[in-house]
């Protein structure tokens, strides 16, 4: 409520210096900035220090699955003693890189490096506002993520090691500090860190719905939104919903380890000892975790389908295909997650039937999925494709987002799941669905609104290197992954050599840790590319894509409210590609129809009328109108 | 058909909504207060279903405490009332009588949890006592960032702030306190219900 009252002062403020010019010193700019563009950097640069740990960390339990035999005594200068004298992986440490990595990549990358960075960067730019509803909630949001970071990253260096019981970290063994090294203090590092996270994330979140739905420029109807804002939008809703539930588990948990209360512990006996703990349920940990889990699988995914539909229509010079059945689909899908998360469970017990009403829930869900693969589809076919990096990764999304699903309704049927259940074949289904998708859209985002957010452009051919490079890899990995699991290799395992059923296999192991760490080695094409081009890339043109949404009809740098001068009226949506009779094959989204007779349709011939109405509304702007 | 095309012609294109985002902030924030007690509740439920279940009488006290806070909420309205009129002798007497009755209604809570404990219902032991603190506990964190809130009211009325036209601020403080008067009653009657 303090952040509110402190918005208040902080609106007057700049009611009362309305071009904001005044001299802004270091901390200022950058540090505890409350400018969106700023914060969109500061979660990108965040993020990716993240991605580079959390898929390092892969890399290295990859070369202990893949290459068991292997003398990892080169990396005793980095990890020390998880390094035996005989150059082994230390087992324990192994199941804390398990863990880390999910909780890094899952979170800290394609949480709130994804949503933080894209909402942040294009929801005020394309939706015509000088910036967020609140920037002090907006700075307040990356500092909360900022302290998880630091919290996260400090439980690393413990010497009993960070959490060790999986992303997922089910009670008992999360419970209790007996269980296992990492569940001691790793585990109330863990938690301390996601409870500001989750703090992060409801900033962060309320501020983009707000913003969305309260600070859209003149015109700008919510059937004129890019898709990039329909999906930040629902996204943050389903944040919105998911995120206090799993702070609800959390406490709960919090309460199980640190007063004695048993709701997550019941009959537990250690070295033969009782535990006082009656009369809890692990189960409802489960249901309380995945009811926030399922939904965050999409939080992690929409951002990236909503940047690939904006980044396939303008590389494809089309309009895209079923607009509305987009944001339908993405509604669907939203809907959609709430009522499914026990298809994580089917193994606990669950009564069949009820196992069966969530098996055909999950399955609904292939339905709004295809329609968004068909609609891309749709919307490549036939168009003039221009094969920029972003547009690569674009296409590859697809592929990945298709080939990833299908395993999805194999997983979704709870008689299959019985066999296939912690299984790598569950590694390889969401590892490609969601996060290699996921971070493809990523990908996509940063090569496309790269010249926005830094002035410059990336070097493509370094960029259509680093894509084929990374779409090989990644399917390398993980179709051997799938076979692997179908034959029987549970998950979180330190090694498989001492099974008589693994050996056969051990090849395609070792051909699958070989690939990851090719795609691993890259990245650094990419890593690269970015930095330097931050500083000496080539001038960005005003529209390097020739788009039509409306952050490239700001400065190539905008400043502190992205327009000078008055923010740009909205009369069209934003896919006029290619359209017949224009003279270019691009009309942005501020051109109104009446300078466009040549190419209008009959019924935009009679929205003309419409123009001076939507010119004379307010002009909700910010910085000069106090809401 | 004439007609229809007509209609589409006179039809004036909408305004974009512009709710005050301040307001729209505070609403999306009650949703995330909604969602942390409706999975509470729910893992209630879904723990209660599976037996091994203490029961016990809830102490009265709280049927007292609930009297309170409703009353804190219609002092709330009062007070609201009474800076819209620019009543200011009402508005300071009315919002004081919020903020004590708020103050009265936490201790009363405490008072409950001692009788809780005479009861030999702790915070450690079967899950339904626990929960009881749970959901009490995290109501009461949130009344007290509820009294913070109304305490920037208070000094504002005191300071003459609040009147007709600036009454953004205790528009947000009563929503949130009449939200926190709901929760609770919700959370009452489903402690009763579902003993």
């Amino acid at each position: 409520m303090s952040a509110i009252e402190g918005l208040e002062t902080a609106q007057h403020h700049a009611d009362e210096h309305e071009h904001h010019h005044e001299a802004q010193n270091f901390w200022q700019k950058y540090i505890f900035c409350e400018d969106h563009k700023v914060i969109a950097k500061q979660y990108l640069i965040t993020g990716i220090l993240w991605a580079v740990i959390g898929i390092t960390m892969s890399v290295i339990f990859r070369i202990q699955l893949g290459l068991p035999d292997s003398n990892l005594s080169w990396l005793k200068p980095v990890l020390g003693g998880w390094i035996s004298d005989a150059g082994k992986l230390d087992p324990n440490f192994y199941l804390a890189l398990v863990t880390m990595h999910g909780t890094i990549m899952v979170f800290f990358v394609l949480t709130a490096g994804l949503s933080g960075t894209f909402s942040n960067f294009l929801i005020p730019l394309q939706i015509g506002a000088r910036d967020m509803a609140s920037g002090f909630m907006n700075m307040l949001s990356y500092w909360f993520f900022f302290l998880a970071s630091v919290i996260m990253f400090a439980s690393l260096f413990l010497q009993s090691g960070p959490a060790a019981g999986g992303w997922v970290i089910y009670p008992p063994l999360s419970a209790l500090p007996q269980a296992h090294p990492g569940s001691g203090m790793g585990m109330t590092l863990w938690l301390a860190s996601m409870a500001f996270f989750i703090v992060s994330q409801l900033l962060g979140g309320i501020n983009y719905i707000t913003t969305v739905i309260n600070l859209r420029t003149r015109g700008m109807s919510f059937d004129k939104l890019p898709l990039t804002i329909w999906s930040f939008l629902i996204t943050a809703v389903l944040g919105l919903i998911s995120f206090p539930v799993l702070l609800s588990s959390v406490l709960l948990l919090i309460f199980d380890r640190h007063f004695g209360t048993s709701f997550y512990l019941s009959d537990i006996y250690i070295n033969g000892e009782a535990l006082p703990n009656v009369g809890g349920s692990p189960i409802l940990f489960q249901h309380l975790f995945w009811f926030l889990g399922h939904p965050e699988v999409y939080i992690v995914l929409l951002p990236g389908l909503g940047i690939t539909s904006e980044v396939i229509a303008t590389n494809a010079r089309k309009p895209i295909f079923g607009y509305r059945a987009m944001i339908a689909s993405m509604l669907g899908i939203a809907f959609l997650a709430f009522i499914v998360w026990a298809h994580h469970m089917f193994v606990t017990g669950m009564n069949p039937f009820l196992g069966s009403v969530f098996m055909f829930l999950t399955l609904i869900i292939a339905v709004p999925s295809a329609v968004k693969g068909f609609n891309y589809i749709t919307t490549l076919w036939k168009g003039n494709i221009v094969f920029t990096p972003g547009m690569l990764f674009s296409i590859g999304l697809v592929s990945l987002f298709v080939s990833g699903g299908l395993t999805g309704i194999i997983l979704g049927n709870s008689a299959l799941d019985i066999q296939l259940h912690d299984t790598y074949f569950v590694v390889a289904h969401f590892h490609l669905v969601m996060g290699a998708a996921s971070a493809f859209g990523l990908f996509a985002g940063v090569y496309h609104w790269f010249p926005k957010m830094f002035g410059r452009m990336m070097n493509t051919t370094l960029g259509q290197i680093h894509f084929w490079l990374t779409f090989i890899g990644i399917y390398m990995v993980f179709i051997p992954m799938h076979y692997v699991g179908i034959a029987g290799f549970p998950r979180r395992y330190y090694q498989f050599t001492s099974y008589d059923f693994t050996h056969k296999y051990m090849d395609m192991n070792m051909f699958i840790s070989i690939a990851a760490i090719l795609s691993f080695l890259a990245q650094f094409i990419f890593l690269w590319n970015f930095f330097y081009s931050i500083f000496k890339g080539k001038r960005s043109p005003q529209n390097p894509w020739r788009s039509n949404t409306l952050e490239w009809t700001a400065p190539v740098v905008p400043g502190h409210g992205n327009w000078e001068g008055e923010i740009p009226a909205v009369y069209r949506w934003s896919y006029d590609y290619s359209k017949p009779g224009a003279k270019e094959d691009f009309i942005p989204q501020n051109i109104p129809y009446s300078q466009t007779l040549e190419s209008n349709f009959p019924h935009e011939n009679e929205l003309i009328a419409q123009e001076k109405a939507i010119e004379s509304q307010n002009f909700n702007d910010q910085f000069k109108a106090s809401h | 058909m004439e007609n229809v095309q007509q209609y589409k012609l006179e039809k004036e294109p909408q305004e974009t909504l512009a709710m005050d985002p301040i307001k729209f902030i505070l609403w999306l924030f009650l949703v995330t207060i909604i969602m942390l007690f409706a999975s509470q509740t729910s893992a209630y439920l879904v723990r209660r279903a599976e037996g091994n279940w203490l029961e016990f009488e809830m102490p009265v006290i709280f049927w007292y405490s609930t009297g309170v806070l409703l009353l804190s909420s219609i002092a709330m309205q009062w007070a609201y009332f009474s800076a819209k009129k620019d009543q200011f002798k009402q508005l300071k007497i009315a919002i004081s009588i919020t903020f004590v009755l708020g103050l009265i209604f936490l201790w009363m809570q405490f008072e409950g949890w001692k009788k809780l404990v005479d009861m030999n219902v702790y915070f450690v032991g079967n899950p339904s006592g626990s929960f009881f603190y749970v959901f009490t506990g995290l109501h009461g964190f949130h009344i007290i960032t509820g009294l913070i809130v109304l305490a920037v009211s208070l000094t504002a009325a005191f300071k003459l702030k609040v009147h007709k036209k600036n009454l953004r601020r205790i528009q947000i403080c009563a929503t949130y306190w009449h939200f926190l008067d709901i929760l609770w009653i919700y959370l009452f009657v489903f402690l009763l219900t579902f003993n």
